[in-house]
């Protein structure tokens, strides 16, 4: 998975006649500066590639810890029941559509603040400190919050609020919906919207903040309206900040657990992979099964990975060719 | 919006500096003034600020208050402020007290990105300061690392700690949140050590430095906050980890997280309770992310932001 390219590197070496003697100097040189990269290498290598070789392994055998007398080879059958399995396939689609549909609305909602915090105005920072706090409360905690506190039927700031708009024009039949039993899947796709957007808008923050203003100036000299300022200069600069924001967070959202495991407990077709993958070895007992499910995961993360390895690569040789 | 057609922003152009004010009167009046677009902007902004902090802010006032309080339709705003919820969320009646997996919490955190640092810092050196050869092929490295999802390697690391007797074990959930971090924490803190100017290394080079002096004096004092930055972003990462801790934990060495999934027993009001809990738990994550806000950008995007 490694996208080669190393002709950016600094040069560092200084080219000496190949007698053995300088070629073992050199070769001592070569080892003097990889020495201080090893351990972090050896340390990664040993706790994630590892149990990675050891996952893919276990996804062709048949093993569940409840009957270990059947435990063998199993060939492609866990793929077979993954890619077949009613639940597992809705996993896979629901992960699916909750990553794409965050990962959209974050970026564009943080598009939009970000626009906004760019103009000067007054309390600009304390603006950008209120938006950045959802952002810094601990995962669980604002998937806790927002069943209990905010989307809870009885007693939820939603459903109070709609109280109290109602009473306002005299009526005491507000509509009380309950959106974790009616619309699961949007409640966990609202509640990690609204954790993600202050990551993309300070990404998009920043991009919009590195514009040459120069251009930016003489275009609005030139006439050109703000949409056409927005539509030629801004959103072409933004580009690789967009895609950059949303790669970089659809990692994270692939990945995501607290919400569904707290919010819904994966009920109602909230499941996602890591969630059912979860639920696979830690209750069910089906290792080989859950280790295909988690290799699936891997092909998905590697579809989108090689794009954000591109993306994150082309802002990094720009970087690097200083 | 615009008053001014094409040819006659190009013959005012050379005549009106960048100045609003200089100019024709007209000019005052186009988009270019910069206080008439702020109001919009601005109150749109503070509209939408408080609409996103508004469950931060529910959540903390709701902390105040009284379980009754708490679980009223239409919601009590104004009630009165108690400290209650906290006196019950450290354990006054149940008698669970919330402190031992709040010092696993931190010390997981603590440690862990004490032990990213060990590596990381080195790591970085030798891809950024006297970089090796086909350094952005190990950089890539890194980062695909990272792009493995946690369940795909979780299982065999749940058999190896039950074989091994480490489930249950703070010291082996430090390890699995130093490799979660490890990558992140190389790119960002590469990217901090290439901020060190070239020319002040070879001069240091030059005047016959040793390593340790140009360390402390060149090296340091550019990449610190880069450092700090990258410390309290792989604490707020462990700090927030749920998955590996619920596996991998039990009642001796489970976090703050997965205390507080099994917090809500669904017995009676208990609104303000959680909510005393989210705010405490919280309030390092808070802190680390206030104090990083100005690194927090190019951290969170792996440095490829400034």
């Amino acid at each position: 998975m490694t996208t080669a390219t190393a002709r950016v590197s600094r040069p560092g070496h200084h080219a000496t006649k190949p007698s053995r003697d300088s070629r073992a100097r050199e070769r001592a040189l070569a080892w003097a500066r990889r020495a201080p990269l090893l351990p972090a290498l050896v340390f990664l290598i040993l706790v994630t590639q590892l149990p990675f070789v050891v996952t893919l392994i276990i996804s062709f055998m048949n093993w569940n810890s409840l009957s270990p007398d059947k435990t063998g080879f199993a060939g492609l059958e866990n793929y077979l029941t993954v890619l077949t399995d009613p639940d597992l396939r809705q996993a896979i689609l629901t992960t699916i559509l909750l990553t794409v549909s965050v990962v959209l609305a974050s970026l564009l909602i943080g598009l939009g603040l970000a626009l906004l915090l760019d103009k000067k105005f007054i309390g600009r920072g304390l603006a950008r400190t209120l938006l950045i706090a959802p952002f810094l409360v601990v995962p669980v905690a604002a998937a806790l919050i927002w069943k209990h506190a905010l989307l809870n039927t009885t007693y939820g700031l939603l459903n109070g609020i709609l109280t109290w708009i109602w009473s306002l024009f005299g009526s005491d039949t507000p509509p009380q919906p309950d959106f974790l039993s009616q619309a699961p899947l949007m409640a966990v796709i609202v509640s990690l919207v609204w954790q993600w957007t202050p990551f993309m808008m300070l990404i998009l923050l920043a991009g919009l903040q590195s514009r040459p203003m120069d251009t930016v100036e003489a275009a609005q000299m030139d006439g050109a309206t703000p949409w056409a300022v927005f539509r030629h200069l801004t959103l072409p600069h933004l580009r690789q900040y967009l895609e950059l924001g949303g790669l970089l967070g659809a990692i994270y959202i692939v990945q995501n657990f607290d919400a569904v495991f707290t919010l819904t407990s994966g009920g109602l077709g909230t499941a996602n992979l890591p969630y059912a993958i979860y639920q696979t070895f830690y209750f069910a007992n089906e290792y080989g099964l859950a280790s295909a499910a988690g290799v699936v995961v891997v092909i998905g993360t590697i579809i989108v990975a090689t794009f954000a390895l591109r993306t994150v690569f082309s802002l990094f040789k720009k970087e690097a060719a200083r | 919006m615009s008053t001014l057609t094409p040819a006659a922003a190009r013959k005012s152009a050379p005549a009106a500096p960048k100045t609003p004010s200089a100019g024709s009167p007209r000019r005052g009046k186009s988009r270019m003034d910069p206080t008439r677009n702020s109001t919009a902007a601005g109150l749109a902004a503070w509209l939408l600020a408080l609409l996103f902090a508004a469950p931060v802010l529910w959540m903390i006032l709701t902390s105040f208050h009284s379980e009754t309080d708490a679980a009223t339709n239409p919601p009590s705003i104004a009630a009165n402020l108690t400290l209650d919820a906290y006196r019950e969320f450290f354990g006054e009646t149940s008698g669970v007290s919330p402190w031992p997996p709040l010092i696993n919490s931190a010390t997981a955190s603590i440690l862990s990105t004490v032990l990213v640092l060990v590596l990381a810092i080195p790591a970085a050196y030798a891809l950024s300061i006297r970089p090796v050869k086909k350094w952005t092929d190990v950089m890539f490295f890194f980062l695909s690392t990272k792009m493995m999802p946690v369940v795909a390697a979780i299982l065999p690391l749940y058999l190896f700690a039950r074989t091994v007797g480490a489930l249950d074990n703070i010291w082996f959930l430090i390890l699995m949140y130093t490799s979660m971090n490890l990558p992140i924490a190389v790119w960002m803190m590469r990217s901090f050590l290439a901020e060190v100017p070239e020319e002040m290394l070879e001069a240091a080079q030059i005047d016959g430095a040793n390593l340790l002096l140009i360390l402390r004096k060149i090296i340091a004092p550019v990449a610190m906050p880069g450092i700090a930055a990258t410390a309290l972003i792989c604490f707020i990462f462990s700090w927030n980890e749920l998955l590996l801790a619920r596996v991998l934990t039990g009642v001796v060495a489970g976090t703050a997280p997965v205390f507080l999934t099994g917090f809500v027993s669904g017995q009676g009001l208990f609104l303000a309770k959680v909510c005393a809990a989210a705010v405490i738990i919280s309030l390092p994550v808070l802190f680390a992310g206030f104090a990083a806000q100005d690194k927090l950008v190019q951290g969170l995007s792996l440095g490829a932001v400034k």
